[in-house]
């Protein structure tokens, strides 16, 4: 019989293997996908799928031209950015005042501002197509970031909140004695000292920005479509694609990828509210 | 001899007291402190309630894009349309078929694998990066990564697996729509869940644990009575939350089924999709975005409710 | 010239009144302490006069100049927080240097001025590093040496020693005096602590629920306590307070029946005092000797003795069941339940009305 050592050994041994197993599972589409990508069309459609190939670079080098794949990316860029900008602009100075100056309807705000959060998009598709459609901002990057601003603040407000709630109302009140002004407080003090939270509350929008799936769908066309709306267009089959979208996809889910995988532990706290630290 | 305070300084009645106005009140300061909010909350507001107005607005009346300028008042007529049509019934239970077996999923394996991943073994860290990717995927790529690369009947790797078992492969999105949906979401939301589960498994007492295996619990026990109450909070925000966005689920549907075939894949969502931008019929689909919208609130309510106490439970 | 005038100040807290009317005066290189229990105002008052509260009521003026509403950046004063409130993401140079910054001073004079502060303070060695780097003293230090840099009118002070551990405590305490002494400014002080207010203060204020109770120097509250309040807040071991009727009084003393029967008869003004009235004898640990019982007519047995080696603290238990705090010198030792008799010093005494103020004594009236 083994030892209780051996045992715990052992049982860490498995968990561990199980462990990989399942996580290797899960990632294998991302893998798969990064794998075709490197193919040529032939091998990416070859039955039974192939394992082992010749890699190619051709599809990398196809995809801006066949689907002037730069053109979706600058419009992702642009809105995820013009939005998360915007959204900070907005959210800071709320988040400031709601965590160093609460009132007694501070809790009721923040409250109110997250449920604006659970409307079903499709509640107000209709309304907002139509004023898009009067107003011109249908198929324009503007019209995108306005939404994507209005979804995302929420977001913003409430991470900002619980971030600024942990730096010491002493440390700001120091910097007022000192003589700075309410800008200066915020600019040299505060910002600083929360720079970790508030790295992770733009992260958190720019991820969410990108991989928004209902509106940019919706609202745009041609010239304000982001890269969710170019790979929705591979749909439609128009021959031999495989290895290209897997191409494009890779391209398109990196960087946002990337962005994840650093700001993980922040994005659990901005993602269930803060009901689990 | 009381030494007290004297009441009649040099300063009192004879100097005027100097006030220096033109900066840094601090009256001014936090009036303006208090009202950094406002631009936010006005935003807010204004998103709120001029979309979901017009939205009640268009669900009383007769409006078709394609028959502009015909719009009377027709009470709930559109509500009655909506609910009577045969793609309504199909879109309910699909919904709420498409909801609950992702929730199941990546509840039931959320708590598993994160218990799985809790110990210190060799990589962890990576396994964790592994586990958590998914949900950073756009729901587009998604949707087409599993579409073609994997569930393809010929050429997928399911295909492949299936043949090399020796049976014949399934064509997906033919004979199980919908569960391929619902596998393509699952695939996609269970990193959160597996996330938000890990963090909490962290905050468990171990204290608590070896004070239970002392007292002689085994691994079940310990699980039931111990870690499952622990995590009964966070599955319950994992669930809440997820509800609230599965319940729009509509970029996964429009790039793989576009609903179909039928309507066995169409989901509230996509239904009013189809309605308002397919059919034309606005009024048609402002009454189904009412209905969504309540459905979404009934949920969101408890969410609220669960936020709100933990939020007011600092530390 | 740093004198600072408080005109009936009133601040609350919604519905709650924390300042309830505070009228003071602090003169040019006064050190002032604000002492009180837990909830008495102090810090609120201290806040008040920085600027980091908007009162409800009342002026500040420093200097003849109304800064009752002004930032507090435009008031000239500097504060020292309880937490140091140092700027965790600058190195200890800047976060002294950093008000000089924003009022926009020239390079080298900000230079010579954090240069000057540091070696006050002896922080020469630290400057470059940073606030997580540095020990609870040290910290202290720095947020001295933050205040020092402004050359400001008045400084503040919330607290600052209570963070520290008791031996550190002590060492700041006599490098606050000796800072008083070198910089020649005028310092406000808050703290509950009563011993750092007998050994820092010029002047002492003490405050109760929203309310100065007194202002004096502390030997002055120490020996002519304004009423048992006073009384009982200055001093370790607290003043014992026996209570009683008048049962005789002329015009320069009265007597007083204790509950336990036995009467003494202190020097007191008895103008407001009449037969019957009732009274509280306060008495210090330091002007009650222990004797035997057969000498004295107020009788008891001891209760706990404490020995600190150079003092030794008797409590006794009265046979009239009242507690009273004796102190003997260090070798004295008694045990526990011993008839012991009691002698007051009944010069030293104070007496105390009905309402808790104080009865004069004649014989100060002159002094």
């Amino acid at each position: 019989m083994l030892s209780l050592k051996q045992r715990r050994s052992l049982n860490t041994l498995l968990m561990g293997v199980l462990a990989w197993g399942v996580a290797l599972a899960i990632f294998f589409p991302i893998f798969w996908m990064l794998l075709t990508s490197f193919k040529t069309e032939i091998d990416a459609f070859a039955t039974p799928p192939q394992l082992f190939f010749s890699p190619t670079l051709e599809n990398y080098t196809l995809v801006n031209e066949r689907s002037d794949y730069l053109h979706f990316a600058w419009n992702s860029v642009v809105v995820s950015f013009g939005s998360t900008i915007i959204g900070m602009m907005l959210a800071v100075p709320a988040a400031y005042s709601m965590a160093f100056f609460e009132t007694k309807r501070t809790k009721g705000t923040l409250l109110w501002m997250l449920s604006t959060k659970m409307l079903p998009p499709v509640g107000v598709l209709v309304p907002i197509y139509l004023i898009f459609k009067d107003t011109g901002l249908l198929d324009t990057k503007t019209g995108l970031v306005i939404i994507y601003t209005l979804i995302n603040l929420p977001i913003m407000i409430w991470m900002a909140y619980t971030y600024f709630k942990e730096i010491p109302k002493e440390v700001l009140e120091a910097a007022r004695m000192d003589g700075s002004t309410l800008f200066q407080e915020i600019w040299r003090v505060l910002l600083p000292m929360s720079k970790g939270g508030l790295a992770a509350t733009v992260l958190l929008s720019l991820i969410l920005s990108w991989n928004e799936a209902f509106w940019s769908l919706n609202l745009t066309a041609s010239e304000a479509a982001p890269l969710t709306a170019l790979i929705a267009s591979y749909s439609s089959p128009e021959g031999l694609f495989w290895a290209k979208l897997s191409a494009v996809s890779t391209l398109a889910c990196a960087p946002i990828l990337i962005f994840g995988w650093i700001s993980q532990k922040q994005l659990v706290r901005g993602l269930s509210f803060g009901a689990v630290k | 001899m009381k030494t007290t305070a004297l009441n009649a300084g040099p300063a009192s009645s004879a100097a005027e007291p100097k006030q220096d106005s033109r900066q840094g009140s601090i009256r001014k300061t936090s009036r303006i402190n208090r009202f950094m909010v406002s631009p936010s909350v006005l935003v807010l507001a204004l998103w709120m309630v001029i979309p979901l107005s017009m939205t009640i607005y268009f669900s009383v009346i007769r409006y078709n894009l394609l028959y502009p300028g015909d719009n009377e008042f027709v009470g709930l007529e559109n509500f009655q349309f909506f609910v009577t049509d045969f793609g309504f019934m199909a879109g309910m239970s699909n919904t709420l078929l498409l909801v609950g077996s992702v929730l199941l999923i990546t509840v039931v394996l959320g708590v598993l694998i994160s218990l799985l991943v809790n110990q210190a073994f060799w990589g962890r860290g990576i396994v964790r990066i592994l586990l958590i990717s998914p949900f950073f995927i756009m729901p587009t790529v998604n949707a087409l990564i599993w579409k073609n690369l994997l569930l393809h009947p010929v050429s997928g790797v399911f295909a492949a697996i299936w043949k090399f078992f020796g049976a014949t492969p399934i064509d997906w999105f033919s004979e199980f729509p919908l569960f391929s949906i619902i596998m393509i979401v699952s695939w996609q939301w269970l990193p959160f869940a597996i996330l938000l589960l890990m963090t909490a498994l962290q905050s468990l007492d171990q204290e608590q644990q070896e004070a239970a295996r002392l007292d002689g619990a085994g691994p079940w026990a310990l699980f039931f009575h111990l870690t499952l109450p622990h995590l009964a909070r966070p599955i319950a925000v994992v669930v809440m939350i997820e509800t609230i966005f599965l319940l729009s689920i509509f970029a996964e549907i429009f790039t793989t089924t576009g609903g179909g075939p039928g309507y066995e894949t169409t989901n509230l969502a996509y239904l009013i999709y189809s309605q308002a931008l397919l059919q034309f019929d606005v009024g048609l689909a402002s009454a189904g975005g009412l209905i969504a919208v309540v459905l979404a609130n009934i949920a969101a309510f408890f969410l609220v409710r669960l936020i709100g106490k933990s939020l007011t439970e600092k530390q | 010239m740093a004198n600072l005038t408080i005109k009936n100040l009133k601040k609350s807290f919604g519905e709650t009144e924390i300042l309830k009317g505070i009228n003071l005066e602090i003169k040019d290189n006064e050190f002032v302490v604000f002492v009180g229990p837990s909830g008495c105002g102090k810090s609120t008052l201290l806040r008040s006069i920085a600027g980091l509260e908007e009162v409800t009521g009342g002026h500040i003026l420093l200097d003849t100049k109304e800064i009752t509403d002004l930032a507090p950046a435009k008031r000239d004063l500097a504060m020292v927080f309880q937490s140091y409130a140092l700027y965790p993401h600058m190195s200890v140079r800047k976060n002294m240097s950093f008000a000089l910054e924003l009022a926009k001073e020239k390079k080298e004079v900000i230079h010579n001025k954090v240069a000057e502060a540091a070696r006050i303070l002896e922080l020469d060695p630290l400057l470059e590093r940073k606030p997580k780097e540095l020990s609870g003293g040290q910290r202290q230090r720095v947020a001295i040496g933050r205040a020092i840099v402004r050359q400001p009118k008045v400084f503040l002070f919330d607290e600052p020693l209570s963070n520290l551990d008791a031996a550190l405590r002590v060492q700041m305490r006599l490098e606050l005096a000796r800072l008083h002494h070198d910089l020649n400014a005028t310092m406000i002080y808050v703290t509950h602590d009563q011993v750092e207010a007998m050994t820092l203060a010029d002047k002492v204020v003490v405050l109760n629920q929203g309310r100065i109770e007194q202002v004096g120097t502390p030997l002055d509250l120490y020996r002519n306590p304004a009423n048992r309040f006073v009384a009982g807040f200055l001093g370790m071991p607290k003043m014992s307070f026996l209570p009683g009727k008048v049962t005789a009084l002329d015009a320069s003393s009265v007597t007083v029946e204790l509950t336990s029967g036995t009467t003494v008869t202190l020097p007191a003004a008895s103008e407001h005092l009449s037969q019957g009235s009732a009274v509280t004898v306060g008495v210090r640990p330091e002007n009650i000797d222990v004797v035997e019982p057969s000498e004295s007519s107020l009788t008891g047995h001891m209760d706990i003795a404490e020995s600190l080696g150079s003092d030794t603290y008797c409590y006794v238990k009265t046979d009239g069941q009242e507690t009273l705090t004796v102190r003997m010198p260090g070798n004295f030792a008694c045990n526990y339940g011993d008839r012991i008799g009691l002698r007051l010093h009944v010069d030293e005494c104070h007496l105390f009305d009905e309402q808790g103020n104080a009865v004069q004594k004649p014989s100060r009236l002159a002094a």
